[in-house]
């Protein structure tokens, strides 16, 4: 493991100085993803900067109903907040989904949204990677590619986020809280993680410096609402995922009138369904339109050479989700 | 090895005993243990915090002890698998796994008392399935992965008992 | 021979001696022996798969603050036998695997030791690499014989007139992936080098992680040059082995090279887990063709299987694959064969029940297969040809009581309720059961020696055995006390160092029956010489006593796994639901870690069924999924309702103590248990190993919805 400095930060804005100023600083809250990292080469920050006393570990209420989560907040003491258990099931049922006790007990909010992809050839400094070491290439297009993306990936990277908390952020409509040199911004969980495009190496939009002081997620979706989070893995727990699916309906008169839908495992971001959303207002509840509306979102998939059974796994998991939320799951059909 | 680099001074009670040491930023708090303070009962599985093996707690709550920075346990608390026993009894997770026969080589066990134990904390009448999903980030190979859900049942059934 | 009557000592439970140090954290593994001003040793392994060294810089690793010394082979001691490619570590510039060790970095401390490995630049003359087994035999060895001494090839009878003629026929292609042992406890070795006072007074303390100290000792003497007794080997505690600590491997070596670069300080080297992935073996993918031959009341005519295997370029390791279809069933016409791929990979070696585990696994999902061309129960089918010989060898059993497994396990199972394939649902779960046989053979290995003397009042019983997590500590303390006719509380074993008597490896499930017959043997000695009231002092040997009859039998222990298998309609996953084992292994010594023993063999074959696989990338010649995150082994979640019995019929026509060996049987049937239990839930039959949602996803067929096409996937 390279050596490098190490310095507390006592202030938000005090660490965005400190992480700014200098090229090679990198933040550390858990640390349980960039230990790992430090350990293995795949980064070689020469200064951390621990932002694990700083005062963002609150979960608080927001003036329109919704909750704000602090950066620093555990993601176990999350999925245990009895704000989130009740009124952000499927957020609950995301988080316990991931890592393991242990991981929950130390990983934050925000790292686990900035937590990098387990890409096999990323986490190995002996292969050429374009979001470790940009243009050297990509060494998972033409290899073990189970666990790669089938939607928006490009010919440099095919590598998938891999939170299952932020699957279920993104489905809930949640932002981000940055503090950067420039004040503070808003930015939708949604857009915070962006494609690989030519420039894989940036997995967010965040600018070198900026540092996430909390989530806020909307007032809850409120009564007739139906959610879950369901995440398909090759073991019963403890794995990553192949594909997940965060979905929410609202049905009215044996149609949906509202959903929510959105994928893990399947891209360099967690993935909203909009055009399964789109299909599914104002459809009769069932198998057809729950297919349909999955083929829809699947329509633009691009696999690549073994892993593409998950196109129809992710079509088989979205219409299973969606029956169950529907209460139709288990009945003769 | 450290002259460029600063060293950074730490204040640590481990298993009760206060330390205070200058170390290096890049020190994983897992040799910190093992390395310097000889405490070599929490041991290493994986190198990629995957196994559990290394599980100890800090400030009461379990984590793998690989996957923190020496550093990050300054002005904490640290519990290691030699910290639990007092004056020679078996705390009643250790004693519920020797009597469970919840272990065969034994690599893992440390980790997996740890953990059992912070499980409990969170949940003291937990159910089978909770056991074998709260226990979902210690690996056994030998898979005495059976006797040990019953060393956390029995241990969970005792301290009821005893409640 | 001491008689052993049945109510005695052993049979009955017994707490492990070693269970209050390991919950406690003091029990001393390899790593954990304290050891003064210990160093620390990173390697540093080769990035191609084929080729030479060009040019290896370590200059800037050198100039490190910390750093005590880098090996290479340009300054690496020389050894003194290189005839074995694993151990000629360092020697030359040749790179024959990726990962291969082609140096090291000794330093103060480990992220020292990390740092520099890193620094160290090397350049490569790369050659062309072949890393993936070839579907076809073209090109490929027909080995002399296989691993344990088995031939190659074995051909009785006609095969061909039997295939051609058969009524039932069944011709599939099985196929099982690379694994790798992974035991929790990486391999580690801390090595301590004097180097004397002149020519051959050399000496190695080696605190290694082994299934034998003696055989570690007994490979590495002559690679190192060193006499035997100069070699001392400790191993008191190993965190699991599964057969990859059976014999030492290249990193036993390194750190005996880097070792004499110290100065005679002590070097601490223990694999990380991705590193094992490389150097310490792994089973062979294999290949498997099956024919199965019956006529319409499903009486096997013939028995063909053919395998395709690796090995690497530079040491040959023979799988024994097809050697439990040799002598599984009764049929007239008979034949199988090994053939080896001789690849730009690591060198494989033993994991769990090699050679029986992936070739029961395909022989009898083929014999599930048949079942069901023959309508026939698979039970009954198997019944109907349960051979009263050893059709391999024509010699009588010792002991097989397979069919009273299965009808034991049958009516514990439920077994009846198995219906067709694909017609059982549960909620969004289609559940089914499956069931497949399991042997392995009977081992006794002489050779060892054990000691016993009379100290303080107790008898201290000196053998240089292994407990690698198997529960040799009690056992044999049970065994000693049982013979000795005292509380287990008067006996003190000592295992696990080469001071100790020669004892053989643990492996091959053989080490109750070699070790335990022995310790009675000296016990025996002990009682003859010294009578039962010895004085302070006392002490007698003696070696594992031949068991004449043993040559005139078969022996093999048997056994009957039944599992059930939930299948998601919509995902593919697959959970196992219940699992049992019922068992015919002899003579069990302690009920408690015999259970563990067959429990856990058998998780290791339900993790081989749906779990694991080692992922070679063909263009790099690397394992990519080197780790516990990509390389799945079951999580406790994957564990339910699972449990092993065992008949109660001491084979003593297989050795003295009347047990069989117990630590390999539960893995071999399992695998196809499992996947015979899927295909009964989902009526897809997968022949690839392991059964993951993907295989069931695209065999279904149905990918236009989730939704069940007539109760199957």
């Amino acid at each position: 493991m390279k050596p490098f400095d190490y310095q507390r930060a006592t202030t938000p804005d005090g660490a965005v100085a400190l992480v700014s100023d200098r090229p090679g600083a990198v933040y550390l809250a858990g640390g349980t993803n960039l230990v790992d990292h430090l350990r293995l080469g795949i980064v070689g920050p020469d200064l951390l900067v621990d932002v694990n006393r700083l005062p963002l570990d609150e979960v608080g209420a927001t003036e329109d109903g919704g909750l704000r989560i602090g950066a620093n907040v555990r993601n176990s003491d999350l999925a245990a907040h009895p704000a989130i258990r009740r009124d952000y099931p499927m957020l609950a049922q995301a988080l316990l989904a991931g890592a393991s006790g242990q991981i929950r007990n130390a990983a934050t909010t925000a790292g686990n949204l900035l937590q990098r992809t387990r890409c096999v050839y990323f986490q190995d400094v002996t292969t050429p990677c374009n979001k470790r070491d940009p243009g050297s290439g990509c060494t998972a297009i033409g290899g073990y590619t189970r666990y790669h993306a089938i939607l928006g990936a490009s010919e440099h990277c095919i590598a998938v986020h891999p939170s299952d908390m932020a699957v279920a952020m993104v489905a809930l409509d949640a932002t981000v809280a940055v503090l950067g040199r420039n004040g503070e911004r808003s930015i939708p969980v949604e857009e915070l993680h962006r494609l690989p495009g030519d420039h894989p190496e940036r997995d967010t939009v965040l600018e070198h410096g900026d540092l996430i002081t909390a989530v806020v997620l909307p007032p809850p979706l409120g009564a007739g609402w139906r959610c879950t989070y369901r995440k398909v893995r090759d073991r019963a727990s403890y794995a990553f995922a192949l594909v997940s699916v965060a979905a929410a309906i609202r049905v009215e008169d044996g149609r949906v009138a509202d959903s929510r839908i959105s994928l893990g495992g399947v891209a360099h971001k967690p993935w909203r369904a909009v055009k399964a959303e789109d299909a599914l207002r104002g459809a009769v509840v069932g198998d057809e339109s729950f297919a349909a509306a999955a083929g829809a979102e699947l329509a633009a998939a691009s696999p690549v050479e073994g892993n593409e059974f998950k196109v129809p796994m992710a079509r088989r998991t979205i219409v299973s989700v969606l029956r169950e939320l529907a209460g139709q799951s288990g009945e003769s059909r | 090895m450290g002259l460029a680099w600063g060293m950074t001074r730490i204040s640590v009670s481990v298993d009760g005993i206060a330390y205070v040491d200058e170390v290096e930023p890049r020190m994983l708090l897992v040799h910190y243990l093992r390395d310097r303070l000889g405490k070599t009962g929490t041991v290493v599985g994986c190198d990629t915090s995957n196994c559990g093996s290394c599980t100890v707690h800090l400030d009461g709550r379990s984590v793998k002890s690989c996957a923190v920075l020496a550093v990050q346990a300054d002005g904490h608390e640290v519990i290691t698998i030699e910290g639990i026993a007092k004056d020679g009894e078996l705390h009643p997770m250790q004693r519920a796994f020797h009597e469970s026969h919840a272990l065969q080589c034994g690599y893992c066990t440390p980790g997996m008392i740890m953990q059992s134990i912070d499980l409990l904390a969170a949940n003291p009448d937990p159910t089978e399935a909770d056991v074998r999903e709260g226990l979902e980030g210690n690996l056994c190979r030998c898979t005495g992965y059976h006797n040990i859900v019953k060393a956390v049942l029995t241990a969970a059934a005792d301290a009821k008992a005893a409640r | 021979m001491t008689d052993l009557p049945a109510s005695g000592i052993h049979g009955h439970p017994h707490r492990r001696i070693d269970g209050r140090a390991k919950v406690l954290g003091t029990a001393t593994y390899a790593f954990e022996q304290d050891v003064d001003a210990a160093t620390y040793l990173y390697p540093l392994q080769a990035t191609i798969a084929r080729g030479r060294v060009r040019r290896i810089d370590t200059s800037a690793a050198e100039a490190l603050d910390g750093v005590v010394a880098v090996l290479t082979h340009l300054n690496a001691p020389r050894l003194a036998d290189t005839d074995d490619k694993e151990y000629a570590v360092c020697q030359s510039d040749e790179v024959a695997f990726r990962g291969q060790f082609i140096g090291a970095v000794v330093a103060e401390t480990q992220e020292v030791a990390r740092h520099a490995a890193s620094l160290v630049s090397v350049e490569y003359d790369e050659q062309p690499h072949q890393v993936v087994l070839p579907d076809d035999d073209k090109g490929l060895d027909d080995p002399d014989e296989v691993n344990a001494g088995y031939p190659s090839d074995t051909a009785q009878g006609d095969v061909g007139a039997a295939l051609a003629d058969a009524e039932r026929l069944v011709d599939e292609t099985y196929s099982t992936p690379m694994e790798h042992n992974n035991p929790m406890e990486p391999h580690t070795s801390v090595a301590i080098w004097s180097a004397g006072s002149g020519d051959g007074d050399a000496s190695l303390l080696l605190y290694d992680s082994t299934q034998g100290v003696h055989s570690v000792r007994r490979t590495l003497a002559p690679v190192l040059g060193l006499k035997p007794e100069r070699i001392r080997v400790v191993s008191p505690y190993v965190g699991g082995g599964f057969g990859s600590k059976g014999l030492p491997h290249a990193h036993n070596v390194l750190v005996a090279l880097a070792a004499q670069l110290t100065g005679g300080r002590p070097v601490k080297f223990a694999l990380t887990r991705q590193q094992m992935f490389t150097l310490v073996g792994y089973r062979t993918p294999t290949i498997q063709r099956i024919r199965l031959a019956a006529d319409g009341d499903g009486r096997l005519t013939g028995i063909c299987h053919d395998v395709i295997e690796q090995t690497s370029r530079i040491k040959e390791f023979a799988e024994q694959t097809a050697t439990a279809t040799r002598m599984m069933y009764a049929a007239p016409n008979r034949r199988t064969s090994h053939r080896l791929a001789r690849l730009d990979v690591p060198i494989p070696s033993w994991m769990r029940a090699p050679g029986e585990a992936p070739g029961m696994a395909g022989l009898e999902m083929a014999m599930d297969e048949l079942a069901e061309r023959c309508s026939l129960d698979p039970i009954e089918l198997r019944v109907r040809n349960e051979p009263d010989i050893d059709p391999d060898s024509g010699k009588r059993w010792s002991g097989r009581h397979l069919v009273e497994c299965f009808r034991t396990g049958a009516e514990r199972f439920g077994w009846a309720d198995r219906g067709e394939p694909g017609a059982r649902r549960d909620g969004d779960w289609l559940v089914g059961l499956g069931v497949a046989s399991s042997t392995y053979p009977a081992f006794t290995m002489r050779g060892s020696t054990a000691e016993i003397a009379y100290v303080d009042g107790r008898y201290v019983v000196r053998i240089g055995a292994s407990d690698i997590g198997t529960g040799t500590w009690t056992t044999l303390s049970q065994i000693a006390a049982e013979a000795l006719g005292v509380e287990v509380e008067g006996v003190r074993l000592e295992l696990g160092d080469t001071d100790l008597p020669m004892a053989t490896v643990e492996g091959g499930s053989s080490g109750m029956a070699s070790w335990g017959s022995t310790v009675v043997a000296a016990v025996d000695a002990f009682r003859d010489r010294h009578g039962k009231d010895p004085e302070e002092g006392a002490t007698a040997r003696a070696e594992t006593p031949e068991h004449a009859d043993r040559k005139k039998y078969a022996t093999h222990s048997f056994g009957a796994i039944f599992a059930e298998a939930a299948v998601h309609a919509d995902t593919g996953e697959v959970r196992v639901r219940r699992m049992l084992g019922v068992f015919d292994v002899g003579r069990i010594v302690n009920p408690p870690t015999a259970r563990s023993q067959l429990v856990g063999g058998m998780i290791f074959g339900l993790s081989m069924a749906l779990f694991e696989h080692s992922v070679m990338d063909a263009r790099t010649g690397h394992v990519v999924n080197h780790d516990f995150a990509e390389y799945h082994i079951p999580v406790n979640a994957d564990i339910a309702d699972l449990d092993a019995i065992w008949l109660d019929h001491e084979d003593t026509n297989a050795n003295s103590l009347g047990a069989k060996g117990i630590g390999e049987i539960g893995t071999v049937g399992s695998p196809a248990a499992v996947a015979n239990a899927v295909y009964n839930a989902s009526g897809v039959r997968i022949r690839d190993l392991p059964i993951t949602p993907d295989k069931l996803i695209a065999q279904s067929g149905s990918t236009k919805t989730g939704s069940p096409q007539s109760g199957h996937m």
